[in-house]
């Protein structure tokens, strides 16, 4: 590795990441300037207020709700919402005796469009391999206890379907506008490691 | 394969750290090897489930001692080494010993839009016919193939009950593997949480996950 400035070091990812472009650019297999719209777009397009925005709908609109449970690709494309790793999405819907909550263990599957790119931890080693496990434990790290009669069901999204959890609508929230309630729904909530709680 | 990555019911790595809470980008490399990875792929250098493969394939002392997107990085130059898109020594120096072909023309911002807002399903119009219905019992298959599975091994062996069938798919063991799609059902496959993990478990908590055809007997049969 070359001499470099001891504050900031470019760590070896870095100067792998900048070899293997170089070369796949001078061998005419990439555009460097498509490479940074990849990119562009996860940061700036798409992320958790999409999916904030469905389940919101979904509250306020029986109807939508209904058609997101039937057919969950074609009732987020409504509110245009779709593409890479969202093709085959399913919803489910937290009832009080039952709660959901997503992981994959083999990699790192996730609903991209509704959702955006995951958070660190939900590519850690320790959420993929325990929370299949002890989803209870795991769960109350997040700060959610669930009480013993309500069963947990634990999503491993290992093939192609995509899964967004649809959480219960908080009490107290019946005048609340769409926009109001989509602000409650976090991405956790959507995840299923935290449901959506009324400001104190 | 059973691989590092298959790290399903695994103990020993602690709590989950939240503190890094960020769900994009730390380093403008990350930026980068996510575009690289998405330009070779909508290119058609190699497909998901190769990269998928060779994620799983990274030794696993480096697999556990890199970060994601490390990963990436590191499956993506195995995989354009093993496709024969560069050599090692290319690759060491950055520089290609050849002068560029066309035959593999770079992804465009066009294209590049269509991967991002349509995506791609591996779904299939056709394929083999469905063996199992919803309220079936099964048996998920103890095999441990070398290549790679999205069968778990915390699975195999285990009786679940098929709750709804998702349609047909390419089967990713085939598609990594070169060896074509071989189309099929999905299942969500629904076990108990003791049928998984024991009798010092919830009995009311159950685990669903996504099972193709080629992973089940009925539960009948002896598991194989």
């Amino acid at each position: 590795m070359a001499d470099h400035d001891h504050t900031d070091p470019p760590s070896d990812p870095a100067l792998r990441v900048k070899a293997l472009e170089s070369l796949l650019v001078e061998k005419g297999l990439i555009d460097p300037n498509v490479v940074g719209e990849f990119a562009d777009y996860y940061e700036h397009r798409v992320g958790p207020r999409n999916g904030a925005k469905v389940v919101a709908r979904a509250w306020v609109d029986p109807a939508y709700r209904e058609r997101l449970l039937a057919d969950g690709t074609a009732a987020i494309a409504e509110l245009q919402f779709g593409g890479l790793q969202g093709e085959e999405m399913v919803v489910l819907e937290n009832t009080p005796t039952t709660h959901n909550v997503v992981t994959c263990t083999l990699c790192s599957c996730y609903p991209w469009p509704t959702l955006g790119l995951p958070p660190t931890w939900y590519k850690s080693f320790a959420y993929r391999s325990r929370v299949v496990i002890e989803p209870r434990i795991v769960l109350s790290e997040f700060g959610l206890h669930l009480p013993d009669d309500v069963e947990v069901r634990v999503y491993d999204s290992n093939a192609e379907i995509r899964y967004l959890v649809l959480p219960m609508r908080p009490r107290d929230t019946d005048n609340w506008s769409e926009e109001e309630l989509a602000a409650l729904v976090t991405r956790d909530c959507m995840i299923g490691t935290a449901v959506p709680r009324l400001p104190s | 394969m059973d691989g590092i990555a298959d790290m399903g019911g695994m103990h020993g790595f602690g709590q989950v750290d939240r503190t890094d809470d960020n769900g994009t980008f730390h380093a403008e490399w990350e930026r980068r090897i996510l575009g690289i990875t998405f330009s070779v792929l909508g290119a058609g250098l190699f497909n998901v489930d190769e990269i998928r493969r060779a994620t799983e394939s990274v030794d696993p002392l480096t697999y556990l001692k890199t970060t994601y997107y490390e990963r990436w990085l590191y499956s993506t130059e195995d995989l354009l080494k093993e496709k024969g898109a560069f050599t090692a020594s290319e690759l060491a120096t950055g520089r290609s010993a050849t002068p560029a072909s066309n035959s593999t023309p770079a992804v465009t911002s066009e294209v590049a839009r269509v991967i991002l807002e349509q995506g791609g399903t591996s779904r299939s119009a056709g394929g083999a016919p469905s063996r199992f219905k919803p309220g079936e019992t099964v048996t998920a298959r103890n095999i441990h193939p070398h290549g790679h599975t999205r069968l778990p091994r915390y699975v195999r062996g285990k009786r679940g009950t098929i709750i709804v069938d998702h349609g047909i798919f390419a089967l990713p063991d085939s598609n990594a593997a070169g060896l074509g799609l071989r189309p099929q059902h999905v299942y969500g496959v629904r076990f108990t949480a003791r049928e998984l993990w024991g009798p010092e478990t919830s009995a009311r908590d159950t685990l669903q996950i996504d099972l193709f055809d080629d992973y089940l007997d009925p539960a009948g049969e002896p598991a194989r």
